[in-house]
Parts: C-alpha cells; structure tokens; sequence
C-alpha cells in the first residue's frame, strides 16, 4: 500500500494547460456529424408528411394547405428519424444546437410560391377538380344505365 | 441489545444521482438490515412500444437509459432481427461490438468517477472524468450524440467509420490506457483508497450464485461468467478471458472493473484490426412476427430482453430486465453488518442505474 501515489498527477496538471475551454471565449467546435438541429430546405419540400409520421415524439406538423413546415424545438429528440425518411432528402442536421429558453420554441417555415408556381398549381388543381367532375359523371350515368336495365 | 433505529436513506442522496429509497435499520452505527423501494422515476417506456412503429422504437429503447443507451438501442434491433431472419452484415457486427466496447469504457471511467466522489477523493472524481470525457468525444465524431447515439436500426447500423476514423481512435484509446495505468495505481495502491474499500462488503462466490448476481459484482466474488464469450456480435471472432477476482469485497469490484476498461481497449484494437470491408446495413422486408429473447453483457452485467411481435407494425410486448435490478438482492446482502458510514459506497459499488431498473 503506497503513499503520495497521486503526486505525479498533481505536478503533472499544476504544469500543463487546463483540460477545460475558457467556454463563451473558446466556444466548442462541432464535429462534422454532430446532430445539433433539424433544418429543412423549404423549397425543395412536397409536404408529404412523411417526417411527421415518423417522428417518435410528434414534434413535427407539416400543413399541406397553407404550405408549413413546424417543428417544436424542444419537442425534438435530434434523433435523425425524419431525414432518414424524407423522401426528398430536404430536410438536415445542423451542427449548433437549440439555443436554451424559458418559453416552447416553434419554428414556422412556410413555402412562397413564384407566380408560375402559383399558376401551375391552380392548374393542376383545376385539372384534378375536371378529373373528380367526368369520374362523378361516368359513375352517375353508370348507375342510371344499371337502373334502366332493371 | 442496543435500541434498533431506522434512518431513511435517499432517493435524494448526495452520492447517486438516481432516486433509490433505502430503509436501514440501525443497531448504534451497524447496520442490520436495508429495505429497498424503487419506482420514483418510472416513465412507461415498454407500453410505449404499442405506440410506436417497431423501427421508430429503437429510438425510444435507446433512451431507458443514459450511460448503457448504446445498448439498449442495439439489443432492441437484435431481438427484432432475430425474429424477422435477418442476417446483419459482419461490417455492422464489428462496428456494434467497437461502440459497445466503448460504451463500456465510458460506463467504467464513470462510476471509477462517483466512486472516488463517494470515498471524497475530489481531484480522482475529476481525472476519471476527464478521460471519459475523451470517449464522449470519440462517440461525438462517430455518431453524431454524446450521450443517445441513434446509430442503430433494424437490420444493421446507420454510420460507417473509415478506417481513418478508427485508427485516429485507436491511438486516442492508446492515450486513455496510459493515463489509466497512472491512475489505477492511485485506485489500487493508495492507502487513503484502499481503507475506505478493502474488507468491506464482502460477497462470497456462494452468496453471488445463489442471489443469481451478474457483471463485474459477480466477478469480482470469483464467478467466472461473461455473456459475451456467447459470441453474440463480433465477439466470436475476439479473444478474451472474463476478469474475475477471488476476494469478493468493494476493492476487488474496483479491481475488476479497471481491469474490465483494459480488456475493452485491447477488445476495439482487435476488431480494428479485423473488421472486414462491406455494407453496414441488411434491407427489411415485411413486419415481424415470433418472439425471441435477447441477452447482452452490459457495463453492470447481464441485461435480458424479450421482444414479442404479432405481425403488425406495432409490437406486442418489449421487456428489460437489467442488471441493477437482479443486483439489487447482493446489494442488500452486503449491506448487512456495515457501518453506517459505509453504506453509500456499498451502493455504489453495485454500479446502481436505477433508470435502467423502471424504465
């Protein structure tokens, strides 16, 4: 059994830089996978809900109407699941973190159509609206023919 | 016959970070008995299962704990694979073994920590720790967590580590195991150390058999038993002997485990030098169905989980039992006729991840 085993370590440290930053003047750096955050390129979104499902906490709500993308930052885990499953692969980790606070933080990202954008959509909206119109039609004269054969 | 008193000790106590409730029944300052009561941090996270797509879930399995969380996550996706035949690939058996290892490392230099705070060794507390923080760091660069890794899914893992990586970590662990071996003399050989935990809370090899003990408290009482040497993982391929020691009191748990971090340096050393070239992960196919029983050698010991699935997306029952709680009885029995002063580091010397234990 010794005595002043732990000497050596004591000199050793009195006589080396600290093993500790100086924090808010040496912040810390990042390594290159570090999942800080999630964060979504908004524009290249479908807002198919995918990441919404997946999430294990439900930290995620993604309206397709009004084109939003919410995420509740202290809801989120930081576990990654969402960017596994985006199937356009917008969303990413970010390497900082969430900035601690007192109040929930809800970040909103909402998708700005350009007018051709806008245009085309109204389009596509009408051509599926035409589309349900002559469906409805051919099931009704379907039905009426049915009806006559009876 | 002196009066008997009874003296509450936690689920606040200074010395464990987690709410364990103890009853010790005093005779003046020797304790008789202890009674335990658990279930102050229960949190519901097997029925959750039911809630929770069985992929998903691996992300919650992951969160039961906070120092063996790598596990966890990795015996959940085991069980689930075995049940749905699917065979991982040998890359991703390598890399779970490393990060299992070093899980381990982690685990060890932790309680190496609490156990030098609880004996009141300020600056040891603070030497471990700073070797462990080394490892979190090494975890960062890998996984992208410090602490909740999410690098499991079912079927394989989600990270691959060049061999870059691994060598750069190979040479920090190299480093870690110099200012280990500094500082296990200290453990080991200081007599300021070694009169707080030689010849207290002895626990012989028969008491540890019969109370079914696991992990290092039961190695260090001279069984030999390591549920690695099952060969789950990559651990067939590694050459190792479980660490044991015959003298079964909280020096020998001390010994041990500073034993068991070595033996995990050299265990990742090994599995570097084979790890084979390959894919990381094996595509899923369909819903599982069947029931199986997964057992692993976590840092406290052996931890037994049961995954029962019925063919949907969402699994039937998912069990833990974990080492802390079928130590909990060894515990108790070393805790008879201590003093009074001794009983927070006889708790510790258990490695109690109560946690763990609720769920």
């Amino acid at each position: 059994m010794g005595v002043m085993n732990f000497t050596g370590t004591v000199l050793k440290n009195l006589f080396s830089k600290p093993a500790t930053r100086l924090y808010p003047f040496e912040p810390r750096e990042y390594t290159e996978r570090t999942r800080g955050r999630v964060e979504i390129d908004i524009d290249s979104c479908i807002f198919c809900g995918m990441c919404q499902r997946k999430c294990p906490t439900g930290a995620i709500t993604v309206n397709k109407n009004d084109k939003t993308w919410k995420i509740e930052r202290f809801n989120c885990v930081q576990c990654a699941c969402c960017v596994k499953n985006c199937p356009k692969k917008c969303l990413f980790m970010a390497k900082e973190y969430t900035e601690p606070g007192a109040d929930k933080l809800e970040d909103t990202f909402q998708k700005i159509l350009t007018p051709e954008e806008l245009a085309k959509e109204e389009a596509e909206k009408a051509a599926m609206q035409e589309k349900i119109k002559a469906a409805m039609a051919a099931k009704a004269a379907a039905a009426a023919a049915e009806k006559k054969d009876e | 016959m002196s009066t008997r008193s009874i003296v509450p000790f936690g689920p606040q106590h200074p010395v464990l970070p987690e709410p364990i409730h103890l009853d010790l029944v005093l005779e003046d300052e020797k304790v008789v008995e202890a009674i335990p009561s658990i279930g102050f941090v229960h949190r519901g996270l097997e029925i959750l299962v039911q809630k929770r797509e069985f992929t998903e879930y691996a992300y919650v399995a992951e969160r039961i704990c906070g120092i063996c969380s790598y596990m966890h996550g990795m015996s959940y996706c085991d069980a689930v694979e075995h049940i749905m035949n699917v065979e991982i690939p040998d890359r991703a058996k390598y890399l779970r073994t490393i990060w299992s290892e070093m899980s381990r490392i982690h685990s060890h230099l932790l309680w190496l920590g609490l156990v030098a705070d609880a004996f009141g060794f300020e600056s040891l507390f603070m030497q471990s720790w700073r070797m462990r923080e080394k490892i979190l760091d090494m975890f960062e660069a890998s996984t992208g967590g410090r602490v909740i890794f999410s690098v499991n899914q079912v079927g394989g893992v989600l990270k691959d580590m060049d061999s870059a990586m691994l060598n750069h970590f190979v040479a920090e662990l190299g480093d870690v195991e110099k200012d280990l071996k500094v500082l296990s003399k200290t453990f080991l050989d200081d007599a300021a150390v070694n009169n707080r935990l030689r010849n207290v809370g002895f626990l012989t090899k028969q008491q540890a058999h019969d109370l079914s003990i696991v992990g290092p408290f039961m190695r260090a009482s001279g069984i030999k038993r390591d549920i690695r040497q099952l060969g789950y993982n990559a651990y067939k391929d590694l050459e190792f002997e479980p660490i044991t020691s015959e003298i079964g009191d909280s020096y020998a748990r001390c010994d041990v485990r500073i034993r068991e971090i070595f033996q995990s340096i050299d265990l990742i050393r090994q599995a570097v030098g084979k790890i084979p070239s390959g894919d990381i992960a094996a595509p899923i196919k369909g819903m599982p169905e069947g029931e199986h029983f997964t057992r692993v050698e976590q840092p406290r010991g052996e931890a037994i989980y049961y995954v029962k699935a019925d063919g949907t997306k969402f699994i039937d029952r998912f069990r833990v039992r974990t080492p802390t709680f079928a130590n909990i009885p060894g515990m108790l029995e070393t805790l008879k006729g201590c003093q009074f002063a001794d009983v927070p580091i006889l708790v510790l010397t258990i490695d109690p991840c109560i946690s763990c234990t609720e769920r």
